[in-house]
């Protein structure tokens, strides 16, 4: 017995030598990036715009973000596929077919999360529940309570991913319903506060679940110049903490590049939109190193 | 009793080594789970780099995705390319001031569809139509027509609605259509101006306007919920939603008249002395 536990121990001992030798070596050089690929506002622009097309001549397609994402997932498996909302309605395709061409394309490509559009309901809210069988990636909204809906328990207010052993949190924020899409489309959905439930979400995420790495999903809109009073990505940007990322929608709003705001504690945050029709895919590359001395001078953000 | 013996004796000699395999596996993961978590948070944010790649031409297309689409793009494009009728002309909303060929076209077809659906569920008649100018979004050119066409003219969603309006209110929809002096597409509503563009006359069905008695007026629903600023809709007496695109109706129009020679009439007019 006295043996046989001496043994055992020295096994254990070994084999944490061992394993320490492992970490020490893997981790102390271990470098991970997190690459965050994404898409707004695609409206069924399934193919790419023709070549006389007066504003966009042969831009966009699935089929070439296809090869597009193919090739960067390829580069960093640690890639997450995001849709910020309004996949439905704008060519016939969604007429013809209500959204089933557009989430079995994102399902091949591979899409982790999306959150929803205004105009994900313009079939009505059993008409987006249709469709979801069809959808191999989740939908997350944190500020519509589907609760009384048919989507209740299908819509999630947040997901968490693991990547490379990096935490991910994502929670998606709707735009208000009220005025913009018909009650009988969206039925018994509540709309709640977007800026409370993000400071809400934010603080879940961060301190319960642990996450790394922390991004919002909204269809808010980037910025309503004229209606200082309406709630947008920059807005709320400003008004929360720990989040680094917000990727918007529904403006379709072309950037040049994203924009940096200092959120609630003064740090710096990144907002993102890319337009429309799948013309643009966003991409976001968070860099994490063992090497405290490397983030000793704080994150550096370079767009 | 011999044999429940040797049972539980072998019993006990297989159980024994493996519950030690079992803890000493059990603390192998224990420590990797350690390792991992002091791992994970030895991991520090220290650059984020962010930009926009651009989808163009120069991005090889993936052939399975291609091949996925292929079919749904070939049946959408029959279906919306089979022809329905023959326009005999090429008709836009900028021929004709008060009104237009395309638009009389329009809103002639919202009456002539809407109506019998709105009969059949309420034994009543749409008294007119009103829609806007700028919901014409395309011309219809000389040839063939078909769904695409339908789609070019009308690629929004909006429905058709009927708005019980009083008197009073219609009197405001004219006003609204004197002081606009735009081609908004009208249909049983006849008005008309005198030479310094005020109102001479307006009909309803060929009647002047009876301020005691409601109408049945068919718009959009943009229109309905306050679009173009024709705010007379806000003050109605009831509300019928038909459920029936604008898309829809023209589709329908198109499928049932085998030539489209839609003409400039008198339904709005100035006169000149």
């Amino acid at each position: 017995m006295k043996r046989r536990e001496f043994i055992q121990q020295t096994a254990a001992a070994s084999a944490l030598i061992g394993l320490s030798g492992i970490g020490l070596q893997s981790f102390s050089t271990t470098s991970k990036t997190i690459t965050i690929l994404h898409t707004n506002d695609v409206h069924s622009h399934i193919d790419s715009f023709g070549p006389n097309d007066g504003r966009n001549p042969n831009q966009g397609g699935v089929a070439r973000r296809a090869t597009l994402i193919e090739s960067i997932r390829k580069n960093n498996p640690n890639t997450l596929l995001l849709d910020a909302g309004d996949i439905f309605q704008g060519t016939p395709y969604f007429n013809y077919y209500g959204g089933e061409l557009e989430f079995k394309l994102m399902s091949m490509l591979k899409y982790d999360l999306a959150t929803i559009g205004n105009h994900d309901f313009d079939n009505g809210i059993d008409g987006l529940y249709a469709q979801l069988p069809h959808a191999k990636f989740d939908f997350v909204s944190a500020n519509y309570d589907f609760t009384n809906t048919i989507l209740d328990t299908h819509v999630k207010p947040y997901k968490t991913f693991i990547k490379g052993g990096i935490k991910i949190g994502v929670f998606g924020l709707g735009i208000e319903l009220h005025g913009l899409v018909d009650k009988k489309m969206y039925k018994e959905t509540v709309y709640l506060d977007p800026t409370e439930t993000a400071q809400e979400m934010s603080r879940i995420l961060k301190e319960d679940e642990k996450c790394d790495l922390i991004i919002c999903l909204s269809h808010l809109g980037y910025n309503y110049r004229n209606r200082p009073e309406k709630i947008s990505d920059l807005k709320l940007a400003g008004k929360t903490k720990d989040i680094d990322l917000f990727i918007g929608g529904h403006t379709h709003t072309f950037l040049k590049k994203p924009t940096v705001v200092k959120n609630l504690e003064g740090k710096n945050t990144l907002v993102n939109q890319v337009g429309c029709y799948g013309i643009n895919l966003g991409r976001i590359d968070f860099h994490f190193d063992a090497d405290k001395n490397k983030a000793a001078n704080g994150t550096s953000i370079i767009v | 009793m011999l044999y429940t013996n040797v049972v539980k004796s072998d019993f006990k000699f297989l159980l024994t080594p493996y519950n030690n395999l079992m803890n000493f596996k059990f603390l192998i993961v224990i420590l990797c789970i350690a390792f991992l978590s002091s791992c994970k948070q030895d991991m520090y944010l220290h650059k984020v780099e962010g930009k926009q790649i651009n989808i163009s031409d120069s991005i090889k297309q993936s052939t399975e995705i291609e091949a996925f689409i292929k079919p749904y793009r070939e049946h959408v494009n029959n279906n919306l390319d089979s022809i329905l009728a023959y326009a005999v002309d090429t008709y836009s909303k900028t021929d004709g001031e008060y009104n237009t060929a395309i638009g009389n076209m329009m809103a002639d077809a919202v009456y002539q569809e809407s109506n019998p659906i709105f009969k059949s569920r309420t034994g009543k008649d749409i008294d007119m139509v009103l829609l806007n100018h700028g919901g014409i979004r395309a011309i219809i050119s000389k040839g063939n027509i078909s769904k695409r066409t339908a789609y070019e003219v009308m690629p929004f969603d909006n429905s058709v609605v009927v708005v019980e309006l009083k008197g009073q209110q219609v009197k405001e929809l004219v006003n609204y259509l004197v002081k606009a002096k735009r081609a908004h597409p009208i249909s049983k509503l006849k008005i008309t101006l005198d030479k310094d563009t005020l109102l001479q006359s307006a009909f309803v069905n060929d009647k002047p306007i009876d301020v005691n008695k409601t109408y049945f007026v068919a718009t959009n629903d943009y229109l309905y919920n306050g679009g173009d600023r024709m705010n007379f809709f806000k003050t109605n007496d009831s509300l019928y939603v038909l459920d029936y695109k604008i898309r829809n109706v023209l589709i329908d129009y198109f499928s049932e008249t085998d030539t489209l020679r839609p003409v400039i009439d008198n339904r709005f007019i100035q006169l000149k002395n």
